[in-house]
């Protein structure tokens, strides 16, 4: 009979954020996302590890690429998945999160994916819930399995996460991958530096433990990765910077400014990217660049938060 | 009072006679592919093939199965922890092949139906065979295997321990009392 | 109808009194205070020499919601909420549907409170009609219909030149202006303090700075027009800062600080519980040196008074994302127990303070009756426990609404009993008083 394997576990029935992990519990979900990788490379990509489940795919922003790798990587693992999309017309109508929960819960979904514009969103559906609530992204707050799949990727090139040097540059203030990707990488031990325009650095970013500068060539010389974040057009209306070609100017990734960064630097981005504004094409399609491989990673990450989530066995039966 | 059962050196006596029997039985190791099951299933099929090619200096192809995401007994509670899911390493098709199955101890016969589970989303084997070290009795399932290292009667209260030096830096089977594995 | 209360200590800040004195209450007015009175027919009723007997409290900034919003709270559930509190009188906020803009919601207002016959209620006028910062409220028919100041609480007014206008005018009456210092741009969708909690929790900051720019322009133009200005829920150091500049510079402005702001901080966010509703209010939790500095206003005399902002929510209003929550907590039936655990035990300020900022100052800075005990006073009159071993409970409040972010909580002081216009309107059965 095969020997016992490790038993381990997250401590919580929920990913609602980084904050709530523990560096053990991240390299848990890493470890285990590297064999859920290798389902991808069969002829039947399929396991039937959450066989019976149901997942629900609870989505009230928009979001192809997010929800299409959620729900790819729950079939994978065999789960009944439902998407639910809810406009804000029926938010417009008056039914509250609080009651859209409840009715699902009814249902008794195993899990419950949550995408939504509010920050704590997540928070407010695990009070409500006994569903395990994923969270795929609250308002600005936290969207953990992206950072999850960006450490995954930058583990498999580097082999490692403590001591790089890791630079994100773009609108802070409103990135909910920013945060996630900050605590993430902090806990991990990287060497975390953040950059963009002053308007849109989040107050208190010192107490983050990252170094946080305007200056962007400070902020990538010499890293290892660089991580760049969507500029949304309308941030122009705010008055947060005067046009998107000063933003490009000042702030923008070029090929030339790349080269202050280590020559094996990995350029990534969570999508979608607006071309020539956070980052120029040539950089976006380039060698360095391994926005697609993100992408790929997502969903062994994903398909390795919802085994580990779904629950099991606590302890060692007869095989 | 834990009984040594099989030592090194009676370890590799058997495993070397499972290969001559595998070389019979097959008549040849043409189409032959050995897959251990995780963890100890492994060494033990590197073992076997090892000693097919120096019976036949043939290499046979061998790759490594996890079945933890095939157990039938995951996801039995409502939060709990997860069995640690490890890498599955076959790097040839198994397709039209027969397939050695390897792992150390058969009891209940449920890791053999999580592999045979496994083995058939990878591909379609000609044949499927089952080698393990010990046989230990109490089947659930309807499971035999084709070659045995040792049979070897237990009460539900004894367990068996392989170990082996890849793993445990030493080559023993052992009977002890108390809990079931 | 005279009742004699003897024994307790009495702490009556305007008279100079802190001592073992009695109390004779004839009818509704307070006939005596002195040392060994003679019971002469009253009845006599023991209290307790650990308990304080003070002028009643009065919570001078309140929100009743009726008319219009009776599922949070009426003015006989907030009335009784009031008195639970200690609280003999309360003042209203006009921020009712229909704004408190015209005499008759004034009057609905004082006849619901006569009804209930519990706290006396003092209701405050709007500056602008509708609140809507746009045109005068009629102040004078306003005053005249019984408020005792104007306000468009909930959000400041609308521009200087009308807030100007209105100090001018209300100056008539020499009635104050209580202002809601905000600068709105400033404050944007802001739903919490600026800072590192909001940051990590992704909520939408609003800086100190939004709250001291409004009270700036206010202590200007209380100059300009030698008016009374009384700031409402100050939270910000740089606030209080600009309060203690004005008042350097003789300008007649007031202000005010509410139990959370000198308890909690910003943290409150995300500890113990993440995205609490309960923590969300405007002017927001802010950080600890902003706390500390308004228990340095407490403890030095630039703070007034203490007023709860008490803001009724519906449960299930609450209950939903944190930025789309409404702003504000309930605070009449805590305020004191906290008052006492965190001011008077911690050693920052003695008792007569306390009654200055809870009653003495209120009184004085609206013009009403109260905030002493002196002969020929309303009776209104607070007992209090300051060792009473209080456990908040939100579901027994008496207000209608239980937002409060302190249930649970374990506080070293309460409230005994609360007489109005000579009537013991509220008792609490573990302080100790048996028959009042």
């Amino acid at each position: 009979m095969s020997d016992a394997p490790a038993l381990t576990a997250l401590r919580c029935k929920d990913l609602l954020g980084i904050a709530d992990l523990s560096a053990a519990e991240i390299t848990l979900i890493l470890d285990t996302a590297e064999a859920m990788k290798e389902v991808a490379t069969r002829p039947i990509k399929k396991v039937p590890a959450l066989r019976g489940k149901t997942v629900v795919n609870l989505f009230f922003e928009p979001s192809t690429r997010t929800r299409t790798s959620f729900e790819i990587a729950e079939k994978r693992l065999s789960a009944d998945t439902l998407n639910i999309a809810i406009g804000s017309s029926s938010v417009v109508k008056g039914e509250t999160l609080a009651d859209t929960a409840l009715n699902l819960e009814a249902m008794a979904p195993d899990m419950i994916v949550l995408r939504h514009s509010s920050s704590g969103a997540g928070h407010l559906l695990s009070r409500i819930c006994r569903s395990g609530i994923i969270n795929a992204g609250d308002g600005t707050h936290e969207h953990p399995t992206q950072a999850l799949l960006d450490a995954f990727t930058i583990r498999e090139r580097k082999g490692r996460l403590s001591g790089l040097k890791v630079a994100i540059i773009g609108d802070l203030q409103h990135s909910r991958v920013l945060r996630s990707n900050i605590q993430l990488l902090t806990k991990m031990g990287a060497d975390v530096w953040v950059s963009g325009p002053p308007t849109l650095i989040p107050a208190g970013m010192r107490d983050f433990g990252v170094t946080a500068t305007p200056n962007v060539d400070e902020a990538i010389d010499g890293a290892d990765v660089i991580m760049l974040l969507r500029i949304q057009l309308e941030r122009m209306e705010g008055a947060y910077f005067p046009s998107l070609r000063e933003y490009f100017n000042v702030f923008g990734m070029t090929e030339n400014r790349l080269r202050l960064a280590r020559p094996d630097v990995m350029i990534m981005h969570p999508g979608p990217m607006n071309r020539g504004v956070e980052i120029a094409s040539e950089v976006a399609d380039g060698p360095y660049s391994v926005i697609l491989e993100q992408v790929a990673n997502g969903v062994a990450v994903r398909m390795a938060v919802l085994y580990l989530l779904a629950g099991g066995v606590d302890h060692e039966e007869a095989a | 009072m834990p009984t040594t059962v099989m030592d090194a050196d009676r370890i590799g006596r058997t495993l070397t006679r499972i290969a001559h029997e595998i070389v019979e039985r097959n008549k040849g190791v043409e189409d032959l592919a050995l897959v251990g099951v995780r963890t100890r299933g492994v060494p033990i099929a590197r073992r076997i093939a090892r000693a097919l090619r120096e019976i036949t200096g043939h290499e046979v192809p061998t790759g490594a199965l996890d079945i933890t995401l095939y157990r039938d007994d995951l996801m039995r509670h409502a939060v709990g922890p997860q069995p640690l899911v490890r890498r599955t390493e076959i790097q040839f098709s198994i397709d039209n092949r027969k397939i050695l199955l390897v792992d150390d101890v058969l009891y209940t016969g449920r890791t053999t139906r999580a592999a045979l589970d496994a083995l058939i989303d990878y591909g379609r084997p000609k044949a499927i065979q089952l080698i393990v070290l010990v046989d230990r009795g109490h089947r659930e399932l309807p499971i035999k295997a084709d070659y045995v290292g040792k049979n070897l009667p237990t009460s539900l209260e004894e367990s068996v321990q392989v170990r082996l030096q890849e793993i445990d830096g030493v080559d023993e089977v052992v009977l002890e009392q108390g809990g079931s594995i | 109808m005279k009742k004699l209360l003897k024994g307790g200590r009495v702490v009556d800040p305007r008279n100079g009194l802190d001592g073992a004195f009695d109390v004779l209450i004839d009818g509704d007015r307070i006939a005596r205070v002195g040392r060994d009175l003679p019971a002469d027919g009253a009845t006599v009723v023991e209290i307790p020499a650990d308990l304080v007997i003070c002028p009643g409290l009065i919570d001078m900034h309140v929100h009743l919601r009726e008319p219009g919003q009776e599922h949070k709270e009426t003015v006989a559930t907030g009335t009784a909420a009031a008195v639970a509190g200690g609280f003999t009188a309360v003042a209203c906020m006009p921020n009712t549907i229909p704004v408190n803009d015209s005499a008759n919601v004034t009057t609905l207002i004082l006849s619901k409170a006569a009804a209930a016959g519990l706290a006396r209620v003092y209701p405050i006028g709007a500056v602008s009609k509708g609140s809507k910062g746009e045109l005068l409220a009629d102040i004078a028919e306003l005053r005249q219909a019984g408020c005792v100041a104007i306000s468009d609480d909930g959000h400041p007014v609308a521009t200087a030149l009308l807030m100007r206008r209105a100090l001018e005018y209300a100056g008539m009456f020499d009635m104050p202006l209580i202002e809601h210092c905000e600068d709105p741009t400033l404050k944007g969708d802001g739903v919490a303090h600026e800072g590192f909690h909001a940051s990590s929790l992704g909520l939408r900051g609003i800086p100190g700075a939004a709250e001291a720019l409004g009270v700036e322009r206010g202590v200007l133009l209380a100059e300009l027009t030698g008016s009374r200005l009384h700031i409402a829920h100050m939270s910000a150091r740089a606030s209080i800062r600009g309060v203690r500049k004005g008042k350097e510079a003789g300008v007649r402005v007031t202000c005010e600080v509410a139990p959370h702001h000198f308890t909690l901080t910003d943290e409150a966010l995300q500890s113990p519980t993440a995205y609490d509703t309960n923590t969300k209010m405007n002017p927001p939790l802010r950080e600890a040196a902003d706390r500390d500095a308004m228990l340095a206003g407490i403890a030095d005399g630039t703070v007034d008074a203490i007023a709860t902002d008490h803001a009724p929510h519906h449960y299930d209003e609450k209950q939903v994302e944190f930025d789309r929550a409404p702003f504000g907590i309930v605070g009449l039936e805590t305020a004191v127990s906290l008052t006492f655990d965190r001011l008077l035990h911690t050693g920052l300020v003695r008792l007569p303070r306390i009654v200055e900022l809870l009653s003495a100052n209120p009184a004085h800075i609206l013009k009403i009756p109260g905030g002493t005990l002196s002969e020929g006073a309303v009776a209104d009159i607070t007992i209090l426990a300051p060792e009473l071993k209080v456990r908040v409970h939100a579901r027994s409040f008496r207000s209608r609404s239980k937002n409060t972010p302190f249930d649970g909580w374990e506080l070293r002081g309460g409230v005994a009993a609360t007489i109005v216009g000579g009537r013991t309107v509220f008792a609490n059965a573990e302080a100790g008083l048996t028959t009042l």
